[in-house]
């Protein structure tokens, strides 16, 4: 099963960077578009939240740039019946040819529905869950973020003075699994006496349990704090006011934290939005999956702010280069955090291995469990 | 209300016509009123939307278009429209004996995740779809019913606030779901989203024939009726609401007034219930957190400003169905926030509730010869 | 660093840590709620009040630079939703529970409305007070760092509680709300004293909403307030009316928030839903406890719809 997810997924990603390499070739012989595309944008939360929605909405900004592209955004729309028919009232009312549903829960049933509705209208869905069989007029798109949180892990393993790293999650599921291990996995890379302590909020935008969970953690002794949930804004200015550093998480949180913030993990949603809107506009197909990280450019760090130890940054650096060259995350023999063995010695996962999207563990290391 | 009709103040030579208009005059009050609210309501906004530089007649064409305008507007106001009947009438019943639930949403939630549980073991021993459904149907409608019993058990018997009650009640709901949605009974094969095993493509409810819209809303409007005989052509609905009126008098009246609390409770939790079992069987397919989406919540501005009458509840659901549909145009056409919506609804709202002072107060409505 | 590692102990210092960070809005809120009702009607708007209260707060700190001023923005906004509440609820026929939530949706879509802006921009925070230097434990010193605003509304609460009792408004807004008939009998408007009550109520729900965006949690953002506004509502219940308990009670609130983010600290991680929904059980545990139909309770307002 896994083998076989994993060949077709590595036979798309090799189609879609073909097809990234075709249209970068026809835009320098075509600067002009044949016709106008106007495309849809839709959050599950305010555009400016400084995290998730704000990551796709930056880099919708930077779509609408492009000519000939009409963008049509709409925010706050809850994964359900709603978002079906936002969808097909822009197609219906605004002549959408091609939407992005951000939110998780807008794949299944509401996306696949409309693309079956809807077939010469584009859909595209943020998260990994295409798969063969699935309408051909939809597909997925990532970015692989845990790559980033490994650096983050990197840097905030070197700039702790505890040895104690704090993690403020939404909910267990494997994405934010697999960045709390990401994390524990680079700190653990560069300082083996590294703990990640996490703490669930249950919630992904809930304010005030951010805060006291943020406030938990510092006052167990863990001198880095970061996370993931929807809004990161509250998590890092309440580690920065307790005095302790801070990560980022989906968007810079930089000018949140002056003195405490070492570097963040973001997207970089413009890469693939733009590759996409060229790709319609010269008449091409658009890939049905596509998932990258450091290596295709879909995610990035924050420039190293004050928190960050020059060691820190060297070392940061270098695990940049490694993700690039997609050195793998999980290497074996690791152990989960009850002591199973979750990789045998001598095996390791590569970065998009659709192994890593079904992650239901905490990596030796990280104190925190999730049931 | 049912004091109006039994004025006689026409005289009896004007014969079955004028008797007709003249009854009718006076009834119009309850539907001149809420329109001449809503018109206000509008007024005002249009000023808001000028102070703000926006034009209001964009912002109304643009409501009509989204909401209404289109065949597809309709199929978007009316699917908006249907969960919010149900859950109107989890207020408006109720409201009947006097009592104000604001916790509908939690029915919903609870009642759509029971269901969605009930499935688990006759979808995986391969039961047929009527076999499934009518698990789910009944198991939702009972949960509900309980859920919201209890809130009138705990106001007639231990005297606590209903209002506090249901709505402590709903995030309590909503605890219940995501524990074991994201523990015990969480479907592996959605490791991103924390959900029920899904009930399978063939147990879900389909679509109206050509409507488009799913059969929940049928089923409201049916009950919405169902209800509106129930509380103004049955003895039940009759005592109900001489205890809404003096709960004093209908105890002196010897009226079982702690069962037609639970009881009437009990309705209204089956319909939000029932909401959730159509969110589950016509739209989900699975229990997740996306079930509390804030209808119940809605529900509860369906339901005043429908006067908490059943039958008014359907065309009030319609259309701030259709005021959310339109919406996202607004979004997009006007870039104005999604919060555009939440406020031209909280003004109605208000101004609907104040205009509940001016009804027997107009002359216009007035039998001949009142000069109250 | 063991000599920071505090342990089990760290549950305990974070609920009292908590209880203080946490109950300020709900102190505000309630206390607002408390002379509402003593005058004998119920405004379930606060929630909207709060949210508003929250964003105007906000708004007003980050473009004068001074978080006092939003705090007093704030205040005066929530007087002009008290104030509509007030003038509403004076009409014939009008339901104040209904107008409430009227209001709540009202409040609350307007502050997501007009708060857009400011959900990037960052206000300066209100100050807080040290009192925690002579402990070495970071822990102790970070709870103990007090925001003004927390004694602020406990010398209200008290100020309330003795005001009710000892003065001649005190007399009045309570016989407003025990007795409609007796009020205008000793030539009191009840519709006056009504609606300066709620007007200052609304002030004190303001206020508590800029203390979510100006301290704690210290943003505008429209998932804020997780109902704190609806809350205080029922903490007054349960406070009886004095403002005293309502003081207590948001203590009590403030720590059963604190409880499920300080249980996963220290490795208690099953069930974390229900300890993040502890205030709610808790407080519906509390009214089924103490809440009886057989006895009227005391101190409730005669004349309040709640109650009757």
């Amino acid at each position: 099963m896994s083998s076989f997810l994993l060949s077709r997924r590595t036979l798309l990603k090799s189609a879609a960077i073909g097809s990234l390499g075709l249209t970068t070739g026809l835009l320098t012989q075509r600067p002009a578009f044949a016709e106008d595309l106007t495309i849809g944008i839709i959050y599950v939360g305010p555009r400016d939240d400084y995290g998730w929605n704000q990551a796709h909405a930056v880099a919708a900004k930077a779509l609408a740039q492009v000519p000939g592209v009409k963008v049509v955004e709409e925010e706050n729309v809850p994964e359900t019946i709603a978002v079906a028919k936002t969808m097909e009232s822009m197609v219906e009312l605004d002549g959408a040819g091609l939407i992005f549903a951000t939110s998780f829960g807008y794949y299944s049933p509401f996306m696949l529905d409309a693309a079956k509705k809807y077939p010469d209208v584009q859909f595209r869905h943020a998260a990994p869950l295409w798969k063969e069989g699935d309408p051909k007029n939809a597909g997925s798109y990532f970015g692989y973020l845990d790559q980033a949180h490994y650096v983050d892990g990197v840097a905030a393993g070197l700039s702790t003075k505890s040895n104690k790293l704090g993690f403020v999650a939404a909910k267990p599921i494997s994405t934010v699994l697999s960045n709390i291990n990401a994390f524990t996995l680079g700190a653990k890379s560069v300082n083996p006496n590294a703990t990640v302590q996490v703490i669930f909020t249950g919630d992904w935008s809930m304010p005030v349990r951010e805060a006291e969970a943020t406030n938990a953690l510092v006052d167990a002794g863990c001198d880095v704090i970061t996370c993931h949930v929807d809004s990161p804004k509250t998590v890092i200015q309440t580690a920065e006011q307790r005095g302790v550093k801070s990560c980022g998480h989906n968007a810079s949180q930089a000018d949140l934290a002056p003195k405490g913030f070492i570097t963040g993990a973001e997207y970089k949603w413009e890469t693939i939005y733009k590759q996409f809107a060229d790709t319609l506009s010269k008449g091409g197909t658009l890939p049905n999956f596509l998932a990258g990280g450091y290596d295709l450019d879909f995610v990035q760090n924050t420039p190293y702010g004050a928190g960050a130890t020059p060691e820190a940054i060297k070392a940061a650096d270098a695990a940049k280069a490694d993700m690039k060259a997609k050195k793998p995350i999980y290497v074996g023999p690791l152990k989960d955090n009850k002591g199973n063995e979750v990789i045998p010695a001598g095996t390791s996962h590569p970065p998009y291995d659709p192994w890593i999207d079904q992650i239901n563990f905490l990596v030796e290391g990280v104190t925190g469990s999730i049931t | 209300m049912a004091d109006i009709a039994q004025q006689d103040g026409v005289p009896a030579m004007a014969g079955g016509l004028a008797e007709t208009m003249d009854r009718l005059r006076r009834s119009s009050e309850y539907v001149v009123i809420p329109l001449f609210a809503l018109v206000v309501a509008g007024l005002i906004f249009s000023l808001f939307l000028f102070a703000l530089g926006q034009s209001p007649a964009m912002f109304f064409s643009l409501l009509w278009k989204g909401g209404f305008g289109t065949g597809f507007s309709w199929q978007n106001t009316l699917v908006r429209a249907a969960p919010l009947i149900l859950t109107a009438l989890c207020v408006a019943i109720p409201a009947r004996l006097g009592l104000v639930i604001i916790g509908g949403e939690g029915a919903l939630v609870l009642g759509a995740f029971t269901g969605a549980v009930a499935s688990i073991p006759l979808v995986n021993a391969g039961a047929p779809p009527f076999l499934v459904l009518g698990a789910m149907l009944v198991t939702s409608v009972a949960t509900g019913a309980v859920w919201i019993g209890i809130v009138g058990a705990l106001r007639h018997y231990r005297g606590i606030n209903e209002t506090i009650a249901s709505l402590l009640m709903s995030y309590i709901a909503i605890a219940i779901m995501n524990f074991f949605v994201e523990g015990a009974l969480r479907d592996p094969g959605n490791p991103n989203k924390p959900s029920t095993q899904p009930i399978g493509e063939a147990n879900m409810i389909g679509e109206v024939p050509g409507l488009g819209v799913h059969w929940g809303l049928p089923v409201g409007i049916v009950v919405a009726i169902l209800l509106w005989v129930l509380m103004n052509r049955t003895t039940f609905g009759f005592a109900a609401r001489v205890t809404g009126g003096n709960v004093r008098a209908a105890r002196a009246q010897g009226l079982p007034v702690g069962k037609l609390i639970v009881t009437a409770c009990a309705i209204a939790g089956a319909c939000a219930g029932l909401a959730g079992f159509f969110e589950v069987a016509a739209i989900q397919g699975k229990a997740n957190a996306s079930l509390a989406a804030g209808y119940g919540f809605t529900g509860i501005l369906v339901a005043f400003l429908a006067r908490q009458n059943p039958i008014a509840i359907v065309p009030v659901a319609i259309f701030l169905g259709g005021i959310a549909a339109a919406g996202g145009l607004i979004q997009r056409r006007m870039g104005m926030p999604d919060a555009t919506v939440q406020v031209l609804q909280g003004l109605m709202f208000v101004v609907l509730l104040v205009s509940e002072t001016l009804y027997g107060r107009l002359p216009f409505f007035r039998a001949k010869g009142d000069r109250r | 660093m063991n000599e920071t590692d505090i342990g089990f102990w760290g549950v305990p210092l974070a609920m009292f840590a908590g209880a203080i960070r946490v109950s300020t809005p709900f102190l505000f809120v309630s206390l607002g709620e408390c002379l509402t009702e003593k005058s004998g009607r119920i405004n379930l708007g606060l929630e909207g009040t709060l949210v508003f209260g929250a964003m105007a707060g906000y708004a007003i700190a980050y473009l004068s630079g001074s978080p006092w001023l939003g705090v007093l923005a704030a205040g005066i906004s929530g007087c002009f939703f008290g104030a509509l509440h007030g003038c509403i609820c004076k009409l014939p026929k009008v339901n104040d529970i209904a107008i409430g939530i009227a209001m709540m949706l009202f409040g609350t879509g307007l502050a997501f409305f007009f708060g857009k802006p400011f959900i990037q921009p960052q206000a300066p925070h209100l100050p807080s007070i040290s009192l925690g230097g002579w402990s070495s434990l970071p822990q102790v010193q970070s709870a103990l760092e007090i925001n003004p605003l927390f004694f602020i509304g406990v010398l209200l609460a008290v100020v309330m509680w003795w005001a009710f009792k000892n003065t001649r408004w005190g007399l009045i807004v309570r016989m407003t709300g025990d007795s409609a008939a007796a009020a205008r009998a000793m030539g009191y408007s009840v519709d006056l004293v009504r609606f300066l009550a709620t007007t200052v109520g609304g002030f004190f729900a303001g206020v508590g909403g800029a203390f979510l965006s100006l301290y704690y949690p210290g943003a505008w953002s429209e998932g804020l307030s997780s109902g704190q506004g609806l809350m205080a509502v029922a903490l007054v219940i349960f406070a009886r009316w004095n403002p005293l308990a309502c003081f207590g009670a948001a203590l009590l609130f403030g720590a059963a928030g604190a409880l499920g983010p300080a249980l996963q600290s220290v490795g208690i991680t099953q069930g974390y839903y229900f300890f993040n929904a502890a205030p709610y059980l808790l407080t519906l545990f509390i009214m089924i406890a103490s809440v009886s139909p057989k006895r009227s309770l005391k101190g409730a307002p005669g004349e309040l719809s709640i109650t009757k």
